[in-house]
């Protein structure tokens, strides 16, 4: 644990806040297949591809493999039963500390939703630290090109066949990837410092 | 080589729009493509915005926006902060709809904290968010028209955002970054007369409204001008992720305001207004519209606000009263601990989305179980709106541009973060 906090640049105090966390229980529904539509009809067309589903607080989460997002992506949209037509976001969560033992680094998630029943969607697939690729879903939904393009800039994923991989909101010549967990806080230096230096 | 007919063109071209621009002459087969270097300093971006275009005369053969000139690293930053620190943070980035953000990022924490919110503070909330929205859109109505050339409206619809500044300042004491909407309720109680304040305002605003409508909305120059340009398909706009007025004046009627609806907004009575062509004068037309029905929202929202507290009673998020912390150990205790390390979530992720001025303003929030959120994400509307700025606006004249960038009113703290 304590590697993991030195590469995460925690302070002393943020240590000492995460060390008293109240431990609660996790109110978590594990889904079985005949619950969601989602999970049968990914389950029937891709066996093997989903690696958990759950249900928080009233939002489906699946988690699938990354082989095989982009087909899932279309057969999610074009389906009549979940018709995920719109895409609201893309991200990433770098669960560098928080992962379990062999679990894969990264979580690329799509923030589904559907236009015609009004169902919120979160599909999740998980990305290792060895391979950071995963395809692109531009091809599905179109609104994935600037979201796709943020993560790349901030997690350092790079997604196969985008259209358009560039450097978003970090400068072009950005060495690093802000949003990871081993990015520290601070330690760039101000700019125009040297204005001061010269004096 | 640049003759001096050329030399001409440009001078003529930059005098038209105005400091901030600079032009690049390329050689290339077509000896007519230019590119145009619009921004990053430039009133008519809202912002830092950066747009190269390569024209072919007037028309616009291509518009690249270029973005990231005010990243803060907003999410890194809430990523180290308590989740009631990390509030403070919502206000800042999109500057124009405060409170809708602080809304957003509640009800996010609430979710994943399981808290109920006591009637009161619903409606306050859902009374601030309309105010907030029509302050946000006679901001965008001003500019907006200035963009056109027409300078009047601005000082117009200024003056009525201005007492809408004044609400919140006697509500708060802060005229803008309030964050007056928290996780578990609002900060504080209205003070006394701030009823009487905001029914002043809003008997008075229909009449406002139809003066505003008369300066412009049926005015033949602004019509002409506004007609017909920037048109985008509904289907186009969907799959682009557009969202807000600018995907509704494509003809989707899609409000979370009425698709998932929060904080109360299924008790009132409203219509959702849609375009039928989607160009910039259909999008004008659905925020006028949705000032009136911001108004009417308002009348009847005001009509029997419920009494009791603002406040949560729930200790898990809520601070103990005053007076317990004279006489009680254990609440002074509580108070400090709420204060220091802040509340833990349980392990675990939720979104919550509301329907801001610009769009669907979302949420992301992942829990580790300690004090400080282990992942945020900020949903900004105006960056997915912008991400379809080139469809709208290539094949258009030059000075369209300007007209379309105002239409989609973006906010660049929202869409950089």
């Amino acid at each position: 644990m304590v590697d993991i906090d030195v590469r995460l640049g925690l302070t002393p105090t943020d240590l000492a806040l995460r060390e008293i966390q109240v431990k609660r229980p996790d109110e978590v529904v594990e889904l079985n297949g005949d619950d969601s539509a989602e999970f049968r009809l990914i389950q029937e067309h891709f066996p093997g591809s989903i690696i958990s589903s759950r249900l928080f607080r009233g939002e489906k989460t699946i988690t699938i493999k990354k082989d095989n997002v982009v087909a899932i992506g279309k057969l999610l949209r074009d389906s009549a039963e979940t018709n995920y037509n719109y895409l609201s976001d893309v991200t990433c969560v770098d669960r560098l500390g928080v992962m379990a033992e062999g679990e894969d680094r990264f979580e690329i998630l799509y923030n589904l939703y559907s236009m015609g029943t009004f169902n919120r969607f979160r599909l999740k697939a998980r990305v290792s630290e060895d391979d950071t690729t995963i395809d692109t879903v531009e091809v599905v939904w179109p609104a994935a090109n600037w979201n796709e393009r943020e993560v790349y800039d901030l997690f350092g994923i790079t997604f196969n066949n985008h259209s358009d991989l560039r450097r978003i909101l970090m400068p072009d010549d950005w060495v690093g990837h802000p949003l990871r967990k081993d990015y520290p806080i601070g330690g760039e230096e101000v700019e125009f410092t040297f204005n001061v230096r010269e004096q | 080589m640049a003759t001096i007919e050329q030399d001409k063109i440009d001078q003529q071209l930059l005098e038209k729009l105005g400091p901030g621009v600079d032009i690049e002459r390329v050689d290339t087969e077509d000896s007519e493509l230019m590119i145009v270097n619009m921004g990053p300093q430039h009133p008519s971006t809202h912002g830092v915005l950066r747009l190269v275009v390569e024209l072919n005369g007037e028309n616009v053969m291509k518009a690249t926006p270029h973005i990231g000139y005010l990243h803060t690293g907003l999410e890194k930053t809430m990523e180290s902060m308590t989740y009631y620190k990390a509030l403070t943070i919502t206000d800042r980035e999109d500057y124009l709809s405060n409170l809708m953000n602080n809304l957003a990022y509640s009800l996010a924490v609430e979710k994943l904290m399981d808290v109920e919110v006591p009637p009161r503070a619903r409606r306050l909330r859902l009374i601030l968010n309309e105010l907030e929205r029509i302050a946000s859109h006679l901001l965008w109505l001003g500019t907006h028209a200035l963009d056109i050339g027409a300078m009047t409206l601005f000082f117009y619809t200024w003056r009525e955002r201005d007492q809408i500044l004044d609400m919140k300042e006697t509500l708060s004491g802060v005229r803008m970054m309030t964050s007056w909407i928290c996780p578990g309720g609002l900060r504080g109680d209205t003070p006394e007369g701030w009823f009487h304040q905001v029914q002043k305002f809003v008997d008075g605003f229909p009449k406002k409204l139809d003066e505003y409508n008369k300066l412009v909305s049926k005015n033949p120059i602004w019509v002409e001008r506004l007609s017909g340009i920037g048109q985008i398909t509904a289907e186009d706009a969907l799959a682009w992720g557009m969202s807000g007025p600018a995907l509704r004046g494509s003809g989707v009627a899609w409000d979370i305001r009425k698709a998932n609806p929060y904080t109360g907004y299924d008790e009132f009575d409203f219509d959702i207004p849609v375009g039928s062509k989607g160009d910039v004068y259909d999008r004008f037309l659905v925020r006028m519209e949705e000032l009136r029905q911001s108004h009417r929202i308002l009348v009847q929202a005001l009509k029997d606000v419920p009494g009791g507290s603002v406040m949560t009673n729930d200790r898990k998020v809520a601070p103990p009263p005053r007076a317990e912390l004279d006489t009680s150990m254990e609440s002074l205790i509580h108070h400090f601990k709420l204060f220091t390390e802040g509340y833990h979530p349980p392990i675990g992720e939720a979104y919550a989305a509301v329907e801001s001025a610009r769009g669907e303003k979302g949420y992301y929030v992942y829990s580790d179980g300690s004090g400080i959120p282990y992942r945020v994400k900020i949903k900004g509307p105006s960056f997915n709106n912008l991400q379809a700025l080139p469809k709208m606006a290539e094949g258009r004249m030059i000075a369209d541009v300007v007209a379309i960038i105002g239409s989609i009113d973006i906010v660049l703290g929202d869409i950089d973060r």
